[in-house]
């Protein structure tokens, strides 16, 4: 197999893109951490970006069919992990995320993302054949549930939530059929209730300020209303790296990773903005691109529900960044900063080569 | 490839073996266009912020990070006419409310820190809430070490964020009411007033002169306050000085024409008794003293008024606001010189001319009595004046006639205001048949005349209307208008085309009421050749009188005395209005005790300056003899 694969098709054009990005996001973090305590977020960053370039590379190296076969291993040593960070993790902002020590912390749910990606392949590509049925759906519905909840009990419904558009890509391409759509929509109505009373009186007012920003402006209204401050402050050209009033005088909340995108677009406006969403959207069709390459099924499930998770991501923290979506700590994926998000994406990117590679094998 | 063609679940089939993947491509379409879609959806959100209107967003940025902090402008002193201090500012603190920082809980605290009325407080706060958030409000002024201290001890964004503390002047004033009706007081400018077009340029916590020089000259006192903006951070907590800095224009001084000496010696002569004392240079219309009684400590209005003591003041039923001097009162007989002149102007009447009084004199059907109940006998001018004799003047008024009395009561500036730089001067009355109609839709009868005669009736004039028009018609009919600051251009005076004859006349008859036994001998000066009149006037309505029994003693029967001195030329004309006496008898002794001071000063000045003279002179000599000189 090995003598099959060459330098010459690796897909170049994705790491180009995904390091262009990369580059903007170390700026942004340098301009928007100078002079506060996280003044080496940056530095932190390229190395991380280091760590992760290593990561994808070996992410290209065993066969992603050796991978689908590790997956009920994976799935468990994961949910075992989370167990452990739930019990035993470090409290950062009153929830515990992170398991390790020092700098190499890590997020067990960022890496979870490459779990379901491969889960939700595996179970998907085993069925062969054009319809869903409502056993696979729930079985697998169920699968993610349960890492969702840990998840949620961290608590970080962000990222829990972000295993979802994973699982909808897969089941949608695999035949979803509007009977379990509208099964699932009567669902979601008899649960919206009861989810309601469940939330967190911050995650209510999270959701209720972006009906009514003005809400609550010193609280769960204030990060909203400032990174809108922020980004129209920015007009077409933008305010300058390191000269954006709103992210240099800390009026936007943490401007380095979950609302590192207004700071950009304070600094660098429209123009800028246009460029960042360009390169996504460039970045995501690249993706798509190898889905529609893959070899197999399961390789091509790898590919969307990686580009299913990225647009979820920028959709989300985008969104968030001009008041249209409730502030849930996404990060903008390779931009923002923070190790363990780049980290997985950078392996999701090497699973999407490691696709790619072998799209000849048959 | 055709065989699959007839068979679709052997053709599924045969997919399925090789795992194909084609069946997905309508899907993966869909998922790119919903890239698409987001992609349009978050370029759309970021057209509308950045290009649509970042005018909002942006001045939403600077207030965001700009805060103007007023540096006080200091309010200008005021001297006396020799440049002594009169009213001086100190250092001091206010504090003010942040009310983008506002945490609703912290009222209770503040208001308790910085004993202000919480109730009063909240409704304050509501009141602000239409106006933007970025606007400041003021919270207190002129705090005391206390409450510095507490705001000081609560700095910062975990206890009290919300309070500045601004560092600012308050004026101090002389103590026990000198001067109080002139000077008057500053305060914050209110919030109805803010909405009147006048106070428009005022901001909220400003303060502003509300009565007396300070109200008249606030714009010139007041000074403009600079400003320093300050880039702060989201906690609040200034960063840095933005460079261009507004810097504070502090107020001017004002010189006033008031002599402290003069002022003092009113202020004791006059001592705890309703009434007023005004002092006047004629020859430019300087003021030199002003008192009214009763007064009101000034210092209690510096800064932080207490409620019981401003209702305490305002509810006082003898008005100790009100500034007497330039509030109308009858004149009584001292209206009597002014008609000696007009009457000798019109000539229906000369020196020679004498009137029978028997204590009453019928005119029009009624009887009208002297105050000297025997009567005065044969009167002349002379005497009428010096004896005060009401017969010959209702003699002269029946001869003059109303039209006359108004033409040179006019004249002399009764009924109107004489324009000083006070606020709230009233205008008084000088009555005539065109003022009743108008006033009263009636005709003027002939009695009214015979009254406005002896300066009763409808007649009314200030204290200082009355001391502007005694000094002017004293120099032969030239009126300068009356004026507090020195220096003041003032204008050509108001002159009268009289005969020098007729107003020495008059003179002579005034000096004699002073020096020659007539109704005001108590007041002769030695070597001063003081010249005046006498006159009773009631201060107040009898209804009035009926309604505050308790304070009678205050609205006994006014005595007046105007006085001038000296006899040719007269530098200071004074003007007394205090309750009781007959005939002014208690008024006159002030007068004289002013005009006294006057020269007695006027004299030690002059030796100052020959001895200073003398002085130069010596020291010019022994400089000649000195060894330098002798080279």
């Amino acid at each position: 197999m090995a003598q099959d694969r060459s330098v010459r098709d690796f897909d170049w054009w994705l790491l180009a893109i995904s390091l262009v990005l990369c580059a903007v996001g170390v700026l942004q973090i340098y301009s928007a951490t100078l002079d506060s305590k996280w003044k080496d977020a940056w530095w932190k960053q390229i190395i991380w970006i280091a760590i992760s370039l290593v990561a994808m590379w070996l992410m290209t190296q065993i066969d992603y069919h050796t991978l689908l076969g590790q997956v009920p291993i994976l799935y468990s040593v994961c949910v075992g992990l989370l167990v452990l960070t739930f019990l035993f993790g470090s409290r950062v902002f009153g929830s515990s995320r992170w398991i390790g020590y020092g700098m190499f912390k890590f997020q067990v749910s960022e890496f979870f993302k490459i779990v379901i990606v491969l889960m939700v392949a595996k179970y998907l590509a085993e069925l062969k054949s054009d319809r869903l049925e409502a056993r696979d759906l729930l079985r697998l519905a169920g699968f993610i549930g349960l890492p969702m909840l840990l998840v949620m009990l961290q608590p970080d419904l962000g990222t829990s939530l972000t295993y979802v558009p994973i699982l909808a890509i897969g089941v949608l391409i695999a035949g979803l059929r509007w009977q379990h759509i509208a099964s699932m929509a009567l669902l979601a109505a008899l649960c919206a209730w009861p989810a309601w009373m469940l939330m967190q009186p911050y995650q209510k007012d999270r959701v209720l300020v972006l009906v009514d920003p003005g809400r609550d402006p010193k609280g769960a209204g204030y990060q909203v209303i400032q990174s809108r401050i922020a980004v129209g402050s920015g007009e077409i050209w933008g305010k300058g790296a390191t000269k954006g009033f709103q992210t240099q005088l800390r009026f936007l909340p943490v401007p380095h990773t979950d609302f590192i995108f207004s700071a950009f677009a304070e600094e660098h406006g429209f123009v800028g903005v246009s460029v960042v969403l360009g390169l996504y959207f460039l970045l995501l069709l690249q993706i798509v691109q190898n889905a529609q390459t893959a070899p197999d099924r399961a390789g091509m499930y790898i590919c969307m529900g990686v580009a299913s998770l990225m647009l979820f991501h920028v959709l989300v923290n985008v969104g968030m960044v001009v008041g249209r979506m409730p502030v849930v700590g996404i990060p903008l994926p390779l931009v923002s900063s923070g190790g363990s998000n780049l980290l997985s994406i950078f392996m999701m990117l090497g699973l999407v080569n490691n696709v790619r590679l072998r799209r000849f094998v048959n | 490839m055709a065989t699959f063609e007839e068979d679709p679940k052997e053709r599924a089939n045969a997919r399925l073996l090789k795992d194909d993947t084609g069946f997905a491509a309508g899907k993966i379409a869909f998922f790119q266009y919903l890239c698409v879609g987001v992609l349009v959806f978050l370029m759309f959100n970021f057209w509308d912020l950045q290009i649509n209107n970042p005018e909002f967003y942006n001045e939403r940025a600077e207030r965001n990070r700009i805060r103007s902090v007023p540096t006080s402008a200091g309010r200008g002193k005021i001297y006396d006419r020799d440049g002594r201090i009169i009213v001086d500012s100190h250092s001091s603190f206010k504090v003010r409310l942040l009310r983008e920082h506002l945490n609703a809980d912290h009222l209770k605290p503040i208001a308790e820190g910085l004993n202000l009325d919480y109730d009063e407080l909240v409704a304050k706060v509501k009141r602000f809430s239409t106006r933007p958030k970025y606007d400041p409000m003021p919270l207190k002024q002129d705090l005391t070490p206390g409450e510095v201290a507490f705001i000081d001890a609560h700095k910062g964004e975990s206890m009290l964020p919300e309070l500045e503390l601004i560092h600012g002047q308050t004026r101090l004033y002389p103590r026990g009411g000198l001067l109080a009706h002139v000077i008057g007081y500053v305060g914050e400018v209110t919030e109805k007033e803010l909405n009147e077009p006048e106070f428009a340029r005022f901001t909220q916590g400003d303060i502003i002169g509300k009565t007396g020089i300070e109200r008249e000259y606030n714009e010139l006192l007041m000074g403009v306050d600079g400003q320093r903006q300050w880039v702060v951070d989201n906690l609040g907590s200034l960063r840095y000085e933005v460079a261009e800095e507004k810097p504070a224009v502090p107020g001017k001084s004002l010189q006033l024409s008031l002599d402290l000496d003069l002022q003092s010696v009113a202020e004791l002569a006059i001592e705890d008794r309703t009434g007023a004392v005004v002092a006047l240079d004629p020859r430019t219309g300087e003021v030199l003293a002003m008192v009214s009684r009763p007064a009101f400590d000034l210092n209690q209005f510096a800064g932080r008024i207490r409620t019981s003591v401003w209702d305490e003041i305002r509810n006082d039923p003898r008005g100790p606001m009100n500034n007497r001097c330039i509030q109308p009162f009858a004149p009584g007989s001292t209206f009597k010189p002014i008609e000696a002149v007009a009457a000798l102007e019109a000539g229906v009447i000369d020196e020679k001319t004498r009137f029978h009084c028997s204590g009453v004199a019928t005119f029009y059907g009624n009887a009208f009595h002297c105050h000297a109940k025997g009567g005065h006998g044969d009167v002349d001018l002379h005497r009428a004046i010096m004896q005060s004799c009401d017969v010959f003047f209702y003699n002269v008024a029946n001869r003059l006639g109303i039209d006359k009395l108004y033409e040179y009561g006019d004249l002399n500036g009764l009924g109107k205001k004489t324009g000083i730089d006070l606020p709230d001067e009233k205008a008084g009355l000088m009555p005539n048949p065109k003022w009743k109609i108008r006033a009263f839709r009636q005709k003027w009868m002939g009695g009214e005349t015979i009254n406005v005669g002896i300066g009763q009736g409808a007649v009314s004039v200030t204290p200082l209307q009355l001391a502007s028009a005694i000094g002017g018609l004293a120099q032969g009919g030239v009126w300068y208008k009356p004026h507090l600051v020195k220096g003041t251009k003032v204008g050509p005076p108001r002159t009268a085309n009289w005969t020098q004859e007729n107003v020495d006349r008059v003179v002579r008859g005034m000096y004699g009421v002073v020096n020659e036994g007539g109704t005001a001998r108590s007041a002769a000066l030695s070597g001063i050749e003081l010249c005046g009149k006498t006159g009773t006037a009631q201060v107040v309505s009898n209804d009035f009188k009926e309604k505050y029994k308790a304070f009678a003693e205050d609205f006994k029967d006014n005595g007046w005395f105007v006085g001038f001195a000296p006899r040719k030329n007269p530098e200071i004309v004074v003007v007394a209005l205090i309750p009781g006496g007959e005939h002014g008898d208690r008024a006159a002794p002030i007068v004289r005790d002013v005009v006294k001071a006057y020269f007695d000063k006027k004299t030690r000045q002059a030796g100052q300056r020959q001895m200073a003279e003398y002085k130069a002179r010596a020291s010019s000599i022994f400089a000649m003899a000195a060894p330098g000189g002798g080279q």
